[in-house]
């Protein structure tokens, strides 16, 4: 299914993060906006909210610990316990240390896995572009348009009161 | 209003735009390779050749390929798989710990520095596992259990934390760089024309398109993921350190090891990245971006790691003539004045005396000395791990077995071997991947801040045209550019 999109081009992330606000107060829906680097203040400018990856990475780092803590319990506490010097089965000072490796270890991979596959990111053949000036030096704001694209002017005139440098329209495959 | 801060110079000179810094960091991807780039890798090439040689003698005729002998059974191998994790400390401390501290300055070297620590601890993981006689077998060292019962691995030894700390390490770092490298790879693919790097680039990029929700998650995700990685960097060298600290061995069984090697490690690491990057800004034209003030930055947390290090090693001194144990007390002065007297002479002039020179500026701000330097305190610090290792070894509790230790050729190849196998990587690595993080550098390239809806389109049109080419400073900005202190 193919989609238009009207495209606000502009040259800087404040000016950028101005147009964000008051296109939005004038009651457009922003698409999305992608631009090179990560503009901070345009979560709170386009209304997204705060990620909850953090949440994630410590659920998976105490499955890391737990699970870290159970193998090597299991393994030389029950399954086949072994007289190392004479010390104790579980001797849980000794199996601090694989504890913490395998707690980050979960924490990173659960948390690039999730971050992944949240984010919609795999290896791809092609990938289509909204602008290709998005991941160069230019912040691309995409606001969709109805079929008729009968709003494309009145967008245009918004964009360009608001900073954009050009205004595009572009058609994507949704 | 616009605040232009007068005490911050800028992080990147040369008064780059955005544009610019795509231009020059994709530039050497998209070139075709350069002569010296080709020269360099035939060097490199040679050099793995070497290694790949030393590998098949150590594997098909075993162990005895090496120098070791029953009094020194552990030798260059373990000297070398130190040196190299220890170098790779300093790429994660880049990217995770100055991340943290809002370095903003480790922009520029963050990917470099990330990509050293990758190829380093590939390199330092060849050792142990050549080591074990039968590679093949490599797999034993995890908790699998074995062929003949549920036997399974050992959890109390040292040498198998090291197994997890080593393998979690890699893998967490790769993935912090990798995470880090796409942004940038879809900055390379849009810019592809052939259709070869147009559908690699494609592959590699995993479909990024700079979405702001993508850059939010992107942003969490780093913080997250420099968060683990500080006490993990931190985690690894205690670990190895462990290896000899909960040995029994004079001259090993020291509590000062894990924050004594941890600062080493650092040290020796900032000393290769400097190496690494005094050439890398020369061949591939960074000047503008790894400036003078990078490289006295490095320099300074050079000295500082270096001054940890000395302190170390004389604390370990008196620690063993305070502690009265005659065999620590031995162990000691048999490596300051024993057959070994030259290896410990060495360790010393390295890596307390040069790093001290720091202290002057006129050192500090220069390139030269700076690179004689790293390669001094690289050379500090393997006679270091050797000193540890060899000397606390060659003479044990029985004196008729005391022995000395003298590499084999294939030791010296599979150490040499390494640096090929090294630099291989890193010069692949720095013609097919951007060496500079070009979405973070674009961060820190505008040093005003806007805050107001005072644009005026006709306004902006017409100061650009007349602006000088600093990125975001009005042409009246107090800009003091040569004032380094």
């Amino acid at each position: 299914m193919t989609k238009q999109f009207a495209l606000g081009i502009f040259d800087d992330e404040d000016v950028l993060l101005h147009a964000v606000e008051n296109v939005r107060a004038a009651g457009v829906k922003i698409y999305d906006v992608f631009s090179p680097y990560p503009v901070h203040g345009i979560d709170d400018a386009l209304g997204i909210e705060r990620s909850r990856l953090p949440i994630a990475a410590f659920f998976f780092g105490m499955t890391g610990l737990a699970f870290a803590l159970w193998m090597q319990i299991y393994m030389l506490g029950f399954d086949w316990p072994m007289i190392i010097g004479g010390k104790p089965h579980i001797g849980l000072p000794a199996f601090v240390p694989v504890a913490f490796e395998l707690t980050v270890f979960f924490t990173c991979h659960g948390m690039a896995i999730t971050f992944f596959t949240i984010t919609g990111l795999y290896p791809r053949f092609k990938t289509p572009v909204m602008d290709v000036r998005a991941t160069d030096d230019k912040f691309v704001m995409a606001i969709e348009l109805d079929e008729t694209s009968s709003q494309f002017p009145r967008l245009t005139q918004l964009l360009r009161d608001n900073g954009a440098s050009e205004v595009n329209q572009k058609e994507m495959t949704h | 209003m616009q605040h232009v801060s007068a005490i911050r110079e800028p992080l990147v000179t040369g008064g780059k735009t955005l544009h610019d810094v795509t231009q020059d960091i994709c530039y050497q991807v998209e070139a075709k390779p350069n002569l010296r780039w080709m020269a360099a890798l035939s060097v490199a090439l040679f050099f793995l050749g070497v290694f790949f040689y030393s590998v098949y003698r150590t594997v098909w005729y075993g162990i005895g390929e090496w120098g070791l002998n029953k009094t020194v059974n552990w030798a260059w191998d373990i000297t070398n798989f130190v040196w190299w994790v220890g170098i790779g400390h300093a790429g994660t401390l880049i990217s995770a710990v100055l991340l943290l501290f809002r370095q903003k300055w480790r922009s520029s070297i963050n990917r470099a520095a990330e990509a050293m620590t990758i190829f380093a601890v590939i390199c330092a993981a060849m050792f142990p596992v050549l080591h074990m006689g039968r590679p093949w077998l490599a797999f034993y060292v995890f908790p699998f259990q074995n062929t003949l019962g549920s036997l399974w691995a050992n959890f109390n030894s040292p040498l198998l934390w090291d197994v997890f700390a080593i393998s979690t390490y890699f893998t967490v770092s790769l993935v912090f760089w990798y995470i880090g490298l796409i942004p940038d790879f879809a900055s390379i693919r849009d810019r592809a024309k052939g259709p070869i790097a147009k559908f690699s680039y494609s592959m590699l990029s995993f479909g990024w398109k700079g979405s702001a929700k993508a850059w939010s998650r992107y942003e969490t995700v780093s913080l997250i993921l420099a968060g683990v990685s500080t006490p993990l960097v931190l985690s690894v060298h205690t670990i190895v350190s462990m290896d000899f600290a909960t040995s029994v061995v004079p001259g090993w069984h020291t509590t000062i090891f894990p924050p004594y090697f941890v600062a080493g490690a650092i040290f020796s690491g900032f000393a290769m990245v400097l190496t690494l990057m005094l050439i890398t800004r020369v061949v591939f034209r960074l000047e503008d971006y790894i400036t003078l003030e990078h490289i006295a930055l490095m320099n300074k947390i050079m000295m500082v790691t270096g001054s940890i290090v000395g302190v170390a090693y004389i604390t370990e001194f008196f620690i063993a003539w305070y502690s009265q144990v005659e065999f620590e007390q031995y162990a000691f002065i048999n490596r300051a004045t024993g057959p070994y007297w030259w290896s410990y002479a060495a360790m010393m002039t390295c890596n307390v005396i040069t790093p001290q020179l720091v202290w002057f500026r006129r050192v500090r701000y220069s390139i030269g000395l700076t690179f004689i330097l790293s390669i001094i305190v690289n050379i500090g610090m393997w006679f270091e791990r050797f000193v540890i290792i060899v000397t606390s070894l060659h003479r044990d509790y029985l004196p008729s077995s005391w022995a000395m230790f003298s590499p084999s050729i294939i030791d010296i190849g599979l150490y040499v071997g390494t640096l090929g196998l090294f630099f291989t990587l890193f010069l692949l690595f720095a013609k097919f991947f951007p060496v500079i993080n070009m979405a973070e550098v674009k961060t820190i390239l505008k040093y005003t801040v806007d805050n107001g809806p005072t644009y005026n389109p006709e306004k902006a049109a017409h100061a650009h045209a007349h602006q000088p080419a600093i990125h975001g400073a009005p042409a009246s900005a107090p800009v003091t550019y040569n004032q380094h202190d």
